[in-house]
């Protein structure tokens, strides 16, 4: 896994870069601050977790990397994104017709949902390849059953002549991927693919994205709220907290040895990390409000190594360089001490 | 049920409640003369005696049966054929001894009531307690589980969903219950939250004495939370035994294979599994034979016939496979 992140793949132009993104929500009589300042980047080929508690923002940059919120929802107040090189957030609408489903495509997380109730598997794939692709109906229908014959499917005609409803929703998150797939997109956004699914058919949905990602060099942002997911999946991770990343690096790292206290709290809250029957290891209190932030460090409160040089809001630290290694936390930058080192 | 045998076992609790041969089916369609059209075999012959005090784990996929077993333990609805037998305590009514948390606390809780008489709404129910003292109960019961006394006169949309599971299982807690379903008590809850509501699970099973059945798909919970474990397949039990042997040694072709799918921190996951589509095959007609064997990598001979659920050799688990047994 590691493998892909060596430099070959690193030297070429990243395929999504997020930089500085801040974004608001306005909300009655106040705004909620979603975005406080996202930086990342997805270089081509690799895969890249994002994982975050519900709040923190994931969702939110995922469905704006394609521009899939509502327009005038949300106000921009400072950043940028590009997919390819193109700036999304000031591309016209009919240039990002053109983007959605061909440069960069996106699995959502129900796919009862993000399926047309009322339209048979095959018509909604046809669409989409007759849309971006100059083909014929015929042709269009060979390369739908050849890409959920990708998938595993034994029986694509059965499939493409059923609805969404006659189909498990294993079956109905493999005809997702196969129609991200389907204009060989440079990037896939997948917002929480298999969390409506059951362990065995998760396992069987995410290694058969890594396998196609893989086979065409496709780059994964993979967005999960499970630890072991990304660490079994990921080549890196991005850590969220109330809508900015706090930590960032190698899967393998950043699991081995978190360096931002809310890292080491997700981690070590996990049931796992201890003997069955002793107590866990929590995050005391709640995530903040988002509409009125404290001052400072957004995770003071619940943070057992608080000082006051806290009150200033941390900026990334660098760790690694080499590695991409950052954490948004004092005690990360190397004058101090790492947290562990100070934990009793 | 052979209570006295179970009772004499060296080191076991006394059995509270035990299931023998329940099924549970359910009519699916009807022709015009009111008949069913089909059945849909939810449960196929569940044995399981629960322990005062234990928390039993029971994993499975989805359509393996376990919410209906919840619904069932609950009293919610009857089996078709087999007995279920609850073993009173001497001067319990039997609708106060059992209480269940739901999954959901967004969709579990009343949003037209206040905390304190969604807490107390079993008693409630139940008229067992005089209306004067609920608030009284409310107030105790809330203490207990983290919820602030000031918050009584709240709203559930007013709490974080953490706090909501809380009030959750207040309203459990207030019937003063032996024995607390869990069904999925933190899969809509957050990381962080999680380990909160399994350390609070955790502490008042200690203090008052209370036996849990965890029902979960989450494999590190149960492992976490349970002393003994059931895994189950197409509405029957197939594995059987206390949690450190059958989630770190399964015996069972279908537990390994679902333990195996379970992501591990740290552990890489090779290439070259993808395998065609393998889901649980529908419960409208049974398969033949091990319920198990389309899906199974060592089928061979004698799994053309029913399995039983049988001590392991060499172990102390039971498991329903020829194989092993």
């Amino acid at each position: 896994m590691q493998a892909s992140v060596q430099t070959p793949l690193a030297e070429q132009a990243p395929v999504l870069v997020i930089d500085d993104l801040r974004i608001e929500f306005p909300a009655y009589k106040s705004t909620v601050k979603a975005l406080n300042g996202v930086s990342l980047h997805v270089n081509p080929g690799e895969i890249v977790g994002v994982i975050g508690e519900s709040g923190s923002g994931k969702s939110v940059t995922a469905m704006l990397s394609l521009r899939l919120l509502p327009e005038r929802s949300y106000d921009v107040k400072a950043g940028s994104l590009s997919i390819l090189g193109r700036d999304m957030l000031t591309a016209k609408e009919k240039d990002l017709l053109s983007v959605r489903g061909r440069d960069a495509a996106m699995i959502f997380q129900e796919p009862m949902t993000a399926l047309n109730p009322t339209r048979r598997i095959g018509r909604q794939m046809l669409d989409v390849i007759i849309h971006h692709q100059r083909l014929s109906k015929a042709d269009a229908k060979a390369k739908a059953i050849a890409l959920l014959r990708d998938m595993h499917i034994a029986d694509p005609e059965q499939v493409m002549n059923s609805y969404p409803f006659e189909l498990s929703g294993g079956m109905r998150q493999r005809v997702m991927i196969a129609l991200a797939f389907s204009c060989d997109p440079q990037l896939l956004i997948a917002d929480e693919p298999t969390t409506a699914l059951d362990v065995t058919v998760q396992r069987q949905v995410l290694l058969l994205l890594r396998e196609k990602a893989r086979a065409r060099g496709t780059a994964i942002l993979l967005i999960t709220h499970d630890m072991a997911l990304v660490s079994q999946f990921c080549d890196r991770v991005y850590v969220m907290y109330t809508g900015a990343v706090v930590e960032q690096g190698v899967t393998a790292q950043v699991m081995a040895d978190p360096r931002h206290p809310y890292t080491q709290g997700l981690l070590s809250g996990l049931p796992e990390m201890v003997e069955p029957g002793q107590d866990l290891m929590t995050i005391p209190g709640q995530v903040p409000n988002l509409s009125a932030f404290p001052e400072g460090c957004t995770f003071l409160d619940r943070c057992a190594f608080g000082t006051a040089q806290c009150l200033q809001r941390p900026p990334m630290q660098t760790i690694d360089a080499a590695a991409d290694r950052k954490s948004a936390c004092w005690l990360s930058a190397p004058s101090h001490a790492t947290p562990q080192e100070s934990r009793p | 049920m052979n209570r006295s045998a179970l009772q004499t076992l060296p080191g076991a609790s006394p059995t509270i409640l035990g299931l023998q041969d329940v099924r549970v089916h359910y009519p699916m369609g009807k022709d015009w003369l009111g008949r069913p059209k089909a059945l849909a075999h939810a449960l196929n012959g569940i044995d399981l005696q629960v322990r005062s005090g234990e928390t039993l784990g029971v994993v499975g996929e989805s359509g393996c049966g376990k919410s209906t077993l919840a619904q069932l333990l609950m009293g919610l609805i009857k089996p078709t054929s087999g007995r279920l037998d609850w073993i009173y305590n001497s001067d319990k009514e039997r609708s106060s001894n059992v209480q269940i948390v739901f999954q959901d606390p967004q969709s579990s809780l009343d949003p037209r009531l206040p905390v304190w008489k969604i807490i107390t709404e079993p008693l409630f129910v139940q008229r067992s307690a005089p209306r004067h003292e609920m608030r009284a109960i409310a107030a105790k019961v809330a203490a207990q589980v983290g919820i602030r006394t000031e918050y009584l006169d709240r709203f559930p949309h007013q709490f974080s969903g953490g706090q909501r599971q809380r009030i959750a299982i207040a309203r459990a807690l207030s019937s003063n219950p032996d024995i607390i379903v869990l069904d999925e008590p933190t899969s809509a809850l957050d990381i962080s939250v999680q380990a909160q509501i399994l350390n609070l699970l955790a502490e008042l099973q200690r203090s008052r004495d209370l036996t849990y059945i965890l029902i979960s798909h989450n494999v590190s919970v149960v492992r976490h939370m349970a002393d003994r474990v059931a895994v189950m397949y197409l509405g029957q039990i197939v594995e059987l035994g206390s949690a450190a042997e059958v989630l770190e040694q399964p015996r069972h072709p279908y537990t390994q294979l679902l333990l195996e799918a379970v992501p591990r921190l740290g552990v890489a996951v090779d290439d070259g599994q993808v395998s065609a589509p393998t889901e649980l095959p529908g419960n409208r007609t049974l398969p033949k034979g091990c319920f198990f064997r389309d899906r199974c990598p060592k089928a061979t001979q004698g799994c053309e016939k029913p399995q039983a659920l049988l001590p392991a050799k060499g172990g102390e688990a039971s498991v329903r496979c020829h194989l092993e047994s």
